[in-house]
Order: C-alpha cells, then sequence, then structure tokens
C-alpha cells in the first residue's frame, strides 16, 4: 500500500511541469476569450501559435541562425579568453590582485547602456554584437574556472611539487580538470546568457535576429507574432543549457558524480 | 647502524598573513634507522605538518638541519612517498591510472614495467578487481588504500604518513593499521607515521615521538618493545595499555609523567 503512494508521487514529482503547463494554457486562453482581452495587451495561446505557423519556416530560420551565430561565437571567444585568464591568475597572485577589481567594474556595468558605445566604437557590423555577447558571459566563466582551479586540494599540489613536476603541468594536469565541474557550472549559467547578449545586441542595431525579430513585430503592434518569437527564443536557450548538459554527462562523467557526493 | 633520517636542532618560522612570525618547530632533534616505523603523535598545532613538509623537502627549517642518507634535504626527492591525510585521488583517473599518476605526472609516459609494478601494488592493497573503477565509485578506505599504493609506486625508502587513517570510521581504521603493517612486511621501508591516536602509535610502531604544542617540540621519545607480528591480541597486552597510559600522562599531564614508571622502557630522552 505505502509502495503505491510512493510510487504515484515519484509519477506526480515527475510529469508536474508537464501537468502545470497543461493547466496553465488552457487557463490563459479562457482568461483572454471570457474577458475579451485584445491581443496587444495578452495574446491567447492559439493566437500566438497561429502567428508562428504564419511566419514561414525560412524566415524563422534566417533569424534563428542570425542570434545563434552571434550567441555561440560570442560564448566560444568568451571561454577562450576567460579560461587562459583564469589560468593566468591562479598562477600568479598579483595578476588576479590586479585584474579582478577591473573584472568586478566591468561586470557591475550594465551591458545594456553599454551597449550603444560599443555599437559606436566597433561599427555595425557583427564585431560589437559578438563583443556585447563575449562582455556578458565573461565574468561566471572567470569566477568559475579561478575558483575551481583554487579549490583543488592543496595536498595535491604539494604531490606534483614533491614530484618536482614542471609549474605548468601542475595547472593543465592538476588543476584545470579539477576545476571541470566548476567550469562546466559557469558555462551553464554563461550559455544562456550568451542568448541574451545576442538579443541585446540585436535591440541595439541589427536587421536580422530573434532580437530584432521581437522588436520589429513589436513596432507593428504584432503582438502575437512578438511572443511566438519569444517563446522560441526561450526554447533555443534552454536547448542550448541541455547541450552544456549533456557534453557534461557524455564527456565528463565524473564531474557529475562529485555533483552527486 | 648509521641514521637514515635526521633532524638536528630543527626550528622553523613562517609568516601569517598580518606579518607576523609563527614559531611552528622549536629545537626538534631525532634519527629514524633504516626500515624502521615511528610514529609522531601530539595535539593539533604541534608542527606535524611542517615536519611532513621539512622532511619532503618542500620546506627549507628556518634553523637546524633535515639529513636523508647523510645528505641535507634541500629539495623533493624520489625516494619519499607520501600518504595524505585525505585520499587526494585524481577524480577524472581510474584506480589504476591513479596510481600510476606520479609517473605520468614526471615524465608523461609509463613503461609496461612500471604498469605491472601498478598492477602489483593494487594486488598488494587487496584492490585487484577494482583497477578499472574511478575513485567516486570506492569507499574512504578503498580511495586511501589507492593512496597508499601510490605513494609506494616509485618505491620509496621513505614513506611519510600524515595522519592518514583519521577519516576513516575506526572499524576501517584498524583493518587498515594491520594491512599496513602486512604491506611493510612483505617490502620494508622507513616510515614516519603521523597520528592523532595513541593506541594506533603504540599498535604499529617501534618508536613514538611525542609532540607538545606551541612551539612544536619533541617532549619524549619512547621505543615500543612489543612483539611482532603485531595484532588484535597485541592490544590486550599489559605492556600496550602501560605504552598507552604513559604516552597519555606525557601528553595531558608532561610535568608530571614518571619517567621511571615503566620499568623495561630504558631509552627514555626526556627533552
Amino acid at each position: 500500500m505505502s509502495e503505491f503512494t510512493v510510487s504515484k508521487t515519484q509519477i506526480l514529482k515527475r510529469y508536474l511541469p508537464a501537468i502545470t503547463l497543461a493547466l496553465i494554457l488552457p487557463a490563459w486562453e479562457l482568461i483572454c476569450r471570457l474577458f475579451d482581452v485584445p491581443s496587444y495587451i495578452l495574446p491567447a495561446p492559439s493566437e500566438i501559435y497561429q502567428a508562428f505557423v504564419e511566419v514561414d519556416f525560412d524566415r524563422w530560420g534566417l533569424h534563428l541562425w542570425a542570434t545563434l551565430k552571434v550567441a555561440l561565437l560570442g560564448f566560444a571567444l568568451s571561454m577562450f579568453i576567460s579560461i587562459p585568464l583564469a589560468m593566468l591568475m591562479v598562477n600568479s597572485k598579483y595578476l588576479s590582485k590586479t585584474l579582478y577589481p577591473i573584472l568586478v567594474v566591468v561586470q557591475s556595468t550594465p551591458v545594456v547602456a553599454i551597449a550603444p558605445l560599443l555599437i559606436t566604437m566597433f561599427g555595425s557590423g557583427e564585431a560589437p554584437r559578438l563583443a556585447i555577447t563575449c562582455l556578458i558571459t565573461f565574468f561566471p566563466l572567470v569566477v568559475s574556472a579561478t575558483t575551481g582551479m583554487m579549490a583543488t586540494p592543496p595536498e595535491l599540489i604539494d604531490l606534483s611539487r614533491s614530484l618536482r613536476a614542471p609549474r605548468y603541468k601542475e595547472i593543465f594536469a592538476i588543476r584545470l580538470p579539477y576545476a571541470l565541474p566548476h567550469i562546466f557550472s559557469g558555462m551553464k549559467v554563461a550559455v544562456t546568457l550568451a542568448i541574451i547578449g545576442a538579443v541585446v545586441a540585436e535591440f541595439v542595431a541589427a536587421e536580422q535576429g530573434l532580437g530584432y525579430f521581437i522588436q520589429f513585430s513589436t513596432s507593428f503592434f504584432k503582438v502575437p507574432q512578438a511572443f511566438a518569437a519569444l517563446i522560441f527564443l526561450s526554447v533555443v536557450s534552454l536547448a542550448l543549457f541541455k547541450l552544456v548538459h549533456w557534453v557534461q554527462a557524455y564527456f565528463f562523467g565524473w564531474t557529475m558524480a562529485k555533483e552527486k557526493a | 647502524m648509521k641514521p637514515f633520517v635526521t633532524l638536528d636542532k630543527v626550528s622553523h618560522y613562517y609568516m601569517t598573513d598580518e606579518g607576523k612570525p609563527v614559531q611552528a618547530l622549536k629545537d626538534v632533534s631525532f634519527s629514524i634507522k633504516k626500515n624502521e616505523f615511528v610514529a609522531v603523535v601530539g595535539p593539533s598545532g604541534c608542527g606535524k605538518s611542517t615536519l611532513l613538509k621539512l622532511l619532503s623537502g618542500l620546506m627549507q627549517p628556518t634553523h637546524g638541519s633535515v639529513n636523508i642518507f647523510g645528505t641535507p634535504v634541500t629539495e623533493p626527492r624520489d625516494e619519499i612517498g607520501i600518504v595524505f591525510q585525505q585520499p587526494t585521488l585524481l577524480p577524472w583517473l581510474n584506480v589504476s591510472n591513479n596510481v600510476l599518476f606520479p609517473i605520468k605526472h614526471k615524465r608523461g609516459r609509463v613503461t609496461q614495467q612500471e604498469k605491472e609494478q601498478a598492477n602489483s601494488l593494487i594486488k598488494m592493497v587487496g584492490l585487484e578487481d577494482f583497477a578499472t573503477r574511478m575513485p567516486g565509485e570506492l569507499s574512504g578506505g578503498m580511495q586511501q588504500r589507492v593512496g597508499i599504493a601510490r605513494a609506494l609506486l616509485l618505491d620509496p625508502d621513505i614513506l611519510i604518513m600524515d595522519e592518514p587513517f583519521s577519516a576513516l570510521d575506526a572499524l576501517t581504521r584498524e583493518e587498515m593499521g594491520f594491512d599496513l603493517l602486512r604491506i611493510w612486511n612483505e617490502s620494508p621501508k622507513t616510515v614516519l607515521f603521523i597520528t592523532h591516536s595513541i593506541s594506533e602509535a603504540v599498535l604499529l610502531a617501534d618508536k613514538v615521538l611525542i609532540m607538545s604544542p606551541r612551539p612544536g617540540r619533541l617532549s619524549e621519545e619512547i621505543e615500543i618493545d612489543l612483539p611482532r607480528p603485531r595484532s588484535a591480541a597485541t592490544v590486550r597486552e599489559k605492556a600496550f595499555s602501560e605504552y598507552t597510559d604513559r604516552i597519555r600522562q606525557q601528553i595531558y599531564h608532561p610535568k608530571t609523567a614518571d619517567i621511571k614508571a615503566i620499568k623495561d622502557d630504558k631509552k627514555v630522552v626526556n627533552l
């Protein structure tokens, strides 16, 4: 009897998000129809769906690709800069003392506020959009990588030194792999921020991309279309998050074991 | 026999973050013979970790000298293997690769002979069925066995163990102690065993060094004259409890310790 109730709650737990969504959507639809809410204030789910299918598949693809390209390139660029920088900062106390305040200042400056400045600095091409994405994803990556490398047990560093191993090996063979669980946490945060960065950049200056499409739709009062793009955007963001999670689970399974412990 | 390891009037200071010097060790002198099993006991802050770093060559003493084979220790040497308080294995390597890690880390490559050497060490610590497992899948005791095998890989003459069993539960701890004695018997080494447990020290060692804290000093050196091989029966012997009482007395009431309490102990050095 009790076993049955346990499994029942487990099933409930598992499908709870789906059930919630299944309850919210009809309620939303009902409210919109019942109170005759104009679509420019809150479009009903059916209107959003309608707007979604009315837009060409190619057109969605074009905007999706534009946003993804900026988000992923910016994210990659950010990884290329932040991980080596974290290694340098772990290696030198002076460098970390010098750079850390600068990083915090950069991080605490709202990216949305400097986005227009970056456009005037870098021109109207891809460069300012990459710079904005890079700027927004940079901090969580540096911090997670630095924290992870600093969290390496001092005994392992002693072991490395007692073996008279060169210093670069200490960083690459011990500290960097040890930081991987932290780095992956940072990557999960950063990859969703990359989408935000790309959208912010598109809001300021772009002629394609999902962010641009939302702004464009809103300015023509095509609110259901804007909602469709918005939902599409969050699905993409979620997919990227899952992708990082999958890469971690598939190639670095041991980092997950550590999370459990 | 010529002493293997000697410390001669070693004092060590280190700087706190505020820049104040703190004395960690004061005039510590002792010597260890070849293949002798020496235990160091003492409360926290008695400089045990400093002792470990000085012996392994990771630090230089402020005063005095540390000698191994009669030459001063100026840098880490291959003759020393270290087992840490925590197993500190690399979570991304399996048991076998963790044991081989020192060679890989040092030279980048591993020969077939070294692989066989690692396998026999894994067998020696009783983990032959777990060679391909990841550290996360092992219990604390098993992880520490891997740590011991790793320390033995370069076939060191001296094995330094820093409270190696303190993170384990009491039952596993006892079992590991006897296993360590078996390993020490199979491949004799000079062992410096740092511990908080008085009974563990008496059970395992030929000689117990008692340290006192702030600054870390050697307060007494006691030869443990119990027959080997030692077993669970050793604990029940009268001499065993006499030794542990004596050490406890020395740690808690250093001034009142009666040196003549144990008749058959002639080699007491009271500093």
